[in-house]
């Protein structure tokens, strides 16, 4: 039993630990597989740690005092919500730390005289505006099913998810899609040389403050990756074979759609993401109905 | 440190800025960063940021308007970074090299590390441009870490 306990910690601490840089590894795996659909070479799988690495060592420009701080509040909360997913704590608890996370991003964006990077926080918080609701949405389902938000209880089910919530899962996809600043709805800033906005939410950032949000950024992808293995929790490689699935859905999406305003943004995910998530709901409420 | 001189020499990220030149030879950095020739390998990205660049790519002569603008995204370029000057207007002024509103090559107005010249330059020249900028970016990057 003690010896059980003692991997419930550590377990978790090594997985917080490693989770900016298996969150690295996800990005250049996106990069490649990007440039594989595009019929170029693409750059190596560490690319990533390459740019990270060098950000660090340039000169710093500074463009407010508190942008630092900011930067590094961005990072920290991200891993702080997944530390809390790793520890199998409150899945709200989660949801409203990443949303304290991107918060720090909008309001360093927002403090700067550039329009490029003040009208990029604008849309960022429009998109959080639009994928907050699904994420709630989904925590409820969630307690619906399991008549618990702890994740340690999903952890600990021996049915998956998914049977009882496929639907939900589906609304999932455009969220990822905002959270990797993926096309269609990469209004906010883009990832790689399709440029609107300059940068967007990143205009102003720039070496060391730049790597910070980078970090972040990476570590907030695992976290929405791990939110999705919750849907086959038991046995968890299935969770993550559906994770890797999903992530390949939205690199396809990528490749092929143009990039859409922010207003289509907000409507997709709160028309078709939170009606799927309803019917999906309702359908359960009318299955136990059908069986009483 | 070695490890930051690799990590600078894999993922140069380029500002492109044309000082009034004629498109030709923008026309052939867009060439050089399109799947044929595949920029991205090397991990150079196109970045539209002077703050987030390290090499700056130029073309065109540079005249009396934009002088102003070209010395200023220069400043907001942290260091290290270096500067190549592409095609035979940005290097000399070419034909422009005696206009009166037209500076007579890039170099006049901020310090210039690699000419890349042809009218207009190839992109397996560009290439070969961005290829010695690194070398400096390298002897650079030795020299502030000791
Ligand atoms: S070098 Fe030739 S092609 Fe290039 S900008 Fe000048 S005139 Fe145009």
């Amino acid at each position: 039993m003690a010896e059980n306990n003692i991997l419930n910690i550590v377990l978790p601490v090594i997985l917080v630990l490693f989770a900016p840089i298996l969150g690295g590894f996800i990005m250049g795996i996106d990069r490649k597989l990007t440039a594989r659909m595009q019929s170029r070479m693409g750059p190596p799988l560490i690319q990533p740690f390459y740019d990270v690495i060098k950000l660090w060592g340039k000169q710093p420009f500074i463009s407010s005092s508190i942008q630092p701080i900011l930067a590094f509040g961005y990072f920290a909360f991200s891993l702080t919500s997944f530390a809390l997913l790793a520890f199998g704590q409150d899945l709200l608890l989660i949801i409203f730390t990443v949303a304290i996370a991107d918060l720090c991003l909008i309001v360093a964006s927002l403090n700067s005289k550039s329009p490029y990077s003040v009208l990029g926080g604008k849309r960022e918080l429009i998109s959080m505006m639009s994928y907050e609701p699904i994420l709630l949405l989904m925590a409820i389902s969630i307690y619906y099913v399991t008549g618990s938000f702890m994740v340690q209880r999903i952890l600990s089910l021996n049915y998956p998810l998914l049977t009882y919530l496929p639907l939900v899962f589906l609304a999932l996809i455009p969220v990822l899609i905002i959270d990797l600043k993926k096309s269609p709805y990469d209004v906010s800033a883009s990832a790689h040389a399709h440029q609107e906005l300059v940068r967007g939410v990143f205009t102003e950032f720039s070496g060391y403050t730049l790597a910070l949000v980078e970090l972040g950024h990476w570590t907030k992808i695992v976290l929405m990756l791990s939110l999705v293995t919750l849907f086959w929790a038991t046995p968890i490689i299935i969770g993550i074979f559906l994770a890797l699935i999903l992530f390949f859905v939205v690199l396809v999406i990528d490749n092929v759609y143009p990039r859409l305003n922010w207003k289509s943004m907000l409507k997709t995910t709160w028309s078709v993401g939170v009606l799927l998530i309803i019917a999906n709901i309702v359908g359960l409420i009318s299955r136990v109905v059908m069986r009483i | 440190m070695k490890i930051m001189t690799k990590a600078r020499l894999k993922s140069p990220w380029v500002l492109h800025y044309d000082c009034g030149s004629c498109n030709g030879c923008d026309i052939e950095i867009l060439a050089a960063l399109t799947p044929k020739f595949d920029a991205e390998r090397f991990g150079i990205v196109n970045i539209g940021d002077p703050k987030q660049a390290d090499v700056m790519l130029l073309t065109g002569p540079s005249n009396k308007r934009n002088q102003r603008v070209l010395k200023n995204l220069y400043d907001q370029m942290p260091e290290p970074k270096v500067v190549i000057a592409i095609g035979e207007c940005a290097c000399s002024g070419a034909i422009f090299h005696n206009c009166p509103n037209t500076n007579g090559g890039v170099d006049k107005v901020i310090p210039i590390d690699v000419y890349v010249p042809g009218c207009a330059a190839r992109p397996e020249q560009i290439v070969d441009g961005v290829v010695l900028a690194l070398q400096k970016l390298a002897e650079k990057s030795e020299k502030e870490v000791g």
